[in-house]
């Protein structure tokens, strides 16, 4: 088998319980200086608020086994450092550690947002810059850097579009999200108050525009439009779409996920968006780290300045920043304080590296989603023709025919070394294969994720429960997520019975 | 450019395989009059060096050398350098959100182990894999009790920290949710008189915070037997998670929702932090964010997947218990390992010395003539006095000393003209204690 | 799986067993196996009301959910208990032991409306081939 596989090997990895299991009374990791005053009675000075015990249960074992559990669990994980994820939406690119390293400065990492804001002027000036940035590279008028990650920033995009109309007489009813659009949308639609009505796509995956013009009544606050879209392919028509909605009072939601496509290339203020949000965890480099932090600034044209979260930040005389919070027309918090602060020097940080330079990671994002598409058109069905730009969705209805769908290929991939692409989604495709690969693969990464999957194109048609059944390099085989569902079990506890060995 | 691994000869080569002559040309697709003509205009580009010393020189302009007595929400506490050691692992710093299981099961595993501790610290049944922060984690809790109750009115302490209700506002007024406030009572606690005489039966859930936003710990029992009553629950928020260590965990209240920020992230002027909703098993399919579950793989071996997604948003759409997608993975990563590192003595060690050097704080600077404690319910390394002049005006005595002072509470409540809230964490030496007392007892010395 | 005769249908896919005024109402196999592995139903608490052509209740599997219609208006008197300790049941054998709820009719007329199970095999076998065209 490892013929085959020019990236992966077979990997010896280490067995590991969970930390609970490792535990035994008295032992101890971390120390604390000795205590410099008087000892408190806790028993007499919390009186029945005092918790007799320490937390029962709780892990008690050293520092090197600490040390130990969570390096061996993270051998477990694939990640960006090790290779190529070609997350379609996701946009997984190199983490610069440098992001890292200036996120924990003193007097970065150490700063309390409620410190005098004479004590805060760096934090501020970072504020200011990074907003400075997302506004030139956005085409937009304001922002806000407060949403903790892209739903959020929907969220508050369309708070914003309630508060400006609702300033002109009427909030209105409906939001038009296209059937292509991510899961996030709809929901978030359903949080500001707003019913969704779902706009199907055309043939072509793109929004009918001429069905647009019929949706669009004065019940309709807003489209919440992706472009380029799920499929990777632009919205050519998207002045025209902004223009349909406007001549009825309504706006243009863009949401940003897909900006590794448009940074430095175009800007979404100059098509006629009102109002978008930016994932800075997938266009601006901060790491995923298994799930988040992200961040989801919402970046507006003037007509939505005054209806932004506070605080916001102004310039008092002598260039002294601010936090003002005195914001009669804003629609409030979204979240505490100024926003995921750490998240926002790793953006500031990715920016500063590249400058005016930008467009350059654009245009290699592109160049490598379309070789991929090139090199892998003939060999899995590609349902949408219209050119891509930084992603590319390709279905499984060739493999189909020998009952291999695209979660198989998928699981098989991973065999060959690489994390999955995303699978099902978006939900237009049935079977959907969606490859992003972002402009940090090389040719020698783009050329072994190509080889892969037409390796396992031609193990699905010669072999297929080869494919079915896999992974088969993996600590753990495919899991039972029924059993997960059915009967959850979402901690760990002190058995009485033993459950089943580990590993 | 180097986070960009390809040379121009490569460039070249791929360009030709997909048939294009220019690069351009694989932006046809954008409509000629849209396409930018020239360079975006931005600072940069700059090295590594230079992006570090501009960070550096922006930390030289805030509060580094300067000793803080502030709290309110974000508190300074001692982490190891073995957190971070492990966070920045590529494998978990690079890494994606779970949702193929067999390559993740390092996040997953300490995800499950995250839910576990977060069940043991508030004595709850099941947690979930994060929120964004205790603010939105208190918020989703009380659209949780919505649901569940069928109900729309809300009743929120007073006391729960002023931004966690403001953000609770921005969130209701969309969801027809009615908020309203309860009285603050003499000692600091919500006032339980208000409370029970209060119509409920309409009620969704009662929001405290303990210790609250004066330092004051609620008495949630009491307050749990109130809200069943009559048919709501009891949404209980913790901010300062140390407290956990060595005071009661709101066991009784319906859900509780944590700020984790205490263990082991640094304040990072905001965020970011994790929240948490910790809840009864029977509430589960309510609870939003995401979830890992146990399972087994089919030769039997023991695993852990993302589940029970049907609630999340990528699956029921509109009808998902939240929007909520990326959420603070690595953070949870942080506290969990740094509450490993604690264990069960350093959690309670760490929490003791909170309360120890708390009430040595509050000795001292009740020495000082003038200065009172107000509120005399129990607190734990948070308290509020009353000055006999302005806290403003203090605090810009006390940054000559270069110590920034305690959080005016007058800012956020109004009729608390003179009080300030004092955090006190093991972080803080005794002489620090001992020069932040006489400070004070100084700045009230000067003339007004 | 045979569609019993006596039963009637509707167009998403549920079943109705009608006796003495009281229907018995479930999925049928087609949904059954449309959607995979059952890992849990919501169903309504007795005495609340259903609406003809209304949601009241949901089936979840692992990476889906589908909502249940109801085919006739009425009050339900009864939830399948076994379905919350075995929701795989709705799997196995879907009309009969995992059936959802059962309701007192408050219009027998709108049987008419429903299909027989001929109309219904030939309704599903029409999709059948919808799917592989």
């Amino acid at each position: 088998m490892t013929e085959h596989f020019k990236k992966a090997s077979q990997h010896v990895s280490q067995n590991e319980r969970l930390i609970f299991e490792t535990s035994s009374p008295g032992k101890r990791a971390f120390e604390l200086p000795p205590l410099d005053v008087p000892t408190a009675d806790a028993a007499k000075v919390l009186g029945r608020y005092h918790r007799d015990e320490g937390v029962s249960d709780f892990p008690e074992v050293s520092e090197i086994e600490v040390l130990r559990h969570f390096t061996r669990l993270s051998t477990w994980n694939y990640a960006i450092d090790l290779g190529m994820y070609p997350l379609g939406s996701c946009t997984m690119k190199y983490n610069p550690r440098v992001n890292e390293f200036v996120a924990r400065l003193d007097g970065i990492a150490t700063e309390h947002p409620y410190q005098p804001q004479e004590l805060s002027q760096g934090c501020l000036k970072i504020i200011k810059l990074l907003e400075d940035c997302l506004l030139e590279i956005t085409g937009m008028d304001s922002i806000t850097l407060q949403p903790a990650a892209g739903a959020q920033g929907e969220l508050t995009g369309l708070l914003l579009i309630r508060a400006y109309l609702q300033k002109q007489g009427n909030p209105r009813k409906k939001v038009l999200i296209p059937d292509s659009a991510h899961g996030t949308n709809p929901a978030t639609a359903v949080i500001a108050g707003y019913q969704v009505e779902n706009i199907k796509s055309e043939s072509h995956g793109q929004i009918d525009v001429e069905k647009l013009r019929d949706l669009v009544t004065e019940d309709v606050a807003a489209l919440m439009i992706t472009n380029p879209s799920t499929l990777g392919i632009f919205e050519p028509r998207i002045a025209e779409i902004a223009d349909i909605l406007h001549r009825k009072g309504a706006l243009l939601y863009m949401d940003g996920a897909n900006m590794n496509a448009l940074t430095g290339i175009t800007r979404p203020g100059d098509m006629g968006v009102d109002v978008m949000h930016l994932n800075l965890h997938k266009t601006f480099s901060t790491p995923h780290g298994g799930g988040g932090p992200g961040a989801g600034p919402v970046a507006m044209k003037k007509i939505l300045e005054p209806f932004r979260p506070t605080p916001v930040l102004i310039e008092k005389d002598a260039g002294r920043l601010s936090l003002d919070a005195n914001r009669p027309e804003s629609i409030g918090r979204v979240k505490a304080f100024a926003g995921n602060f750490g998240v926002l020097v790793r953006a500031l940080a990715y920016i500063l590296a590249y400058g005016p330079g930008i467009r350059q990671a654009t245009e290699d994002a592109v160049l490598n989603a379309t070789y991929i598409r090139k090199n892998l058109e003939g060999v899995f069905e590609l349902p949408y023709s219209l050119p891509s730009m930084h992603e590319v969705v390709f279905s499984d209805a060739r493999q189909k025919q020998n009952g291999v769908n695209t979660m198989d290929i998928a699981k098989r991939l991973i065999d060959y070394g690489f994390h999955p692409y995303t699978t099902a989604f978006p939900l237009i495709v049935p079977g959907a294969l969606m490859i992003e690969p972002t402009e940090s693969e090389s040719k020698e990464e783009c050329d072994l994720f190509i080889d892969a999957m037409k390796s396992i194109a031609h193990e699905a048609a010669t072999n297929p429960q080869l494919v079915k059944t896999a992974p088969h390099t993996t600590r753990v085989g495919r899991l039972d997520e029924v059993g997960a569902a059915r009967k959850p079990i979402l901690r760990w506890k002190q058995a009485p019975a033993r459950s089943e060995a580990a590993d | 450019m180097r986070y960009l691994p390809k040379s121009p000869a490569e460039r070249q080569q791929m360009l030709a395989v997909v048939g294009g002559k220019s690069v351009d040309e694989l932006f046809s697709s954008v409509p000629e009059q849209y396409r930018l003509k020239k360079a975006l205009n931005l600072p940069g580009p700059l090295s590594e060096a230079e992006i570090i010393q501009y960070f550096k020189a922006r930390a030289a302009e805030n509060s580094l050398g300067y000793t803080s007595f502030l709290g309110a929400g974000v508190y300074n506490h001692l982490r190891s350098v073995i957190t971070d050691t492990i966070i920045q692992r590529g494998e978990f710093l690079t890494s994606y959100t779970p949702y193929q299981a067999e390559i993740t099961q390092g996040t997953l595993q300490s995800i499950f182990e995250f839910q576990t501790l977060m069940c043991q610290l508030t004595g709850q049944e099941v947690a979930n894999a994060s929120m964004y922060d205790g603010s939105t984690a208190a918020t989703e809790a009380v659209l949780m009790a919505e649901r569940l109750t069928s109900r729309r009115r809300v009743l929120v302490a007073r006391s729960v920290h002023p931004e966690y209700r403001a953000v609770l506002k921005t969130y209701a007024k969309n969801s027809g949710l009615i908020v309203e406030e309860v009285a603050i009572a003499p000692d600091g606690t919500v006032d339980t008189k208000a409370l029970q005489s209060s119509r409920k039966e309409d009620v969704a859930a009662i929001l405290v915070q303990s210790p609250n936003f004066l330092g004051v710990i609620e008495p949630i029992a009491d307050l749990a037997n109130i809200a069943h009553k009559s048919g709501a629950l009891l949404v209980a928020t913790v901010t300062e998670a140390v407290s956990l260590g060595l005071v009661k965990p709101p066991a009784e209240a319906d859900i509780v929702t944590v700020e984790g920020q205490s263990f082991g992230l640094a304040p990072s002027y905001g965020g970011p932090y994790v929240g948490v909703i910790a809840s009864r098993e029977k509430f589960v399919r309510q609870m939003p964010g995401r979830l890992v579950g146990q399972t087994t793989d089919s030769n039997g071996r023991r695993g852990f997947v993302l589940t029970l997604a049907t609630r999340e948003q990528h699956i029921r759409r509109e009808k998902a218990t939240s929007n909520i997608c990326t959420n603070q993975a690595l953070c949870a990563l942080a506290a969990t390992v740094h509450l490993c590192l604690l264990g069960k003595e350093g959690l309670r060690e760490m929490a003791h010395q909170n309360l120890s050097k708390a009430r040595f704080a509050l000795t001292e600077l009740e020495k000082i003539p003038g200065v009172r404690r107000a509120f005399d319910a129990p607190f734990f390394n948070e308290f509020t006095i009353e000055l006999p002049r302005s806290v403003k005006l203090v605090n810009v005595h006390l940054l000559r000393e270069k110590i920034v002072g305690p959080f005016v509470l007058g800012t956020a409540y109004p009729e608390l003209t003179k009080h300030a809230l004092v955090c006190v964490t093991e972080t803080i030496t005794r002489a620090e204690i001992e020069k932040f007392a006489s400070a004070l007892r100084s700045a009230l010395e000067q003339p007004v | 799986m045979t569609y019993p005769p006596s039963y009637r249908y509707t167009k998403q896919h549920e079943w109705i067993d009608v006796k003495d005024g009281v229907g018995t109402i479930g999925i049928t196999d087609y949904a059954q196996h449309e959607l995979g592995d059952v890992v849990f139903v919501e169903l309504p608490k007795p005495s609340t009301k259903i609406q003809a052509g209304k949601s009241f209740g949901n089936v979840e599997s692992v990476k889906a959910v589908s909502e249940i219609y109801a085919p006739v208006s009425g009050e339900v008197l009864e939830a399948n208990a076994d379905l919350e300790a075995t929701p795989e049941k709705l799997n196995s054998d879907p009309h009969n032991s995992a059936w959802l709820i059962r309701v007192k009719l408050a219009d027998q007329t709108e049987l008419t409306k429903l299909m027989d199970a001929k109309a219904y095999e030939a309704f599903i076998s029409d999709k059948n081939k919808e799917v592989s065209a």
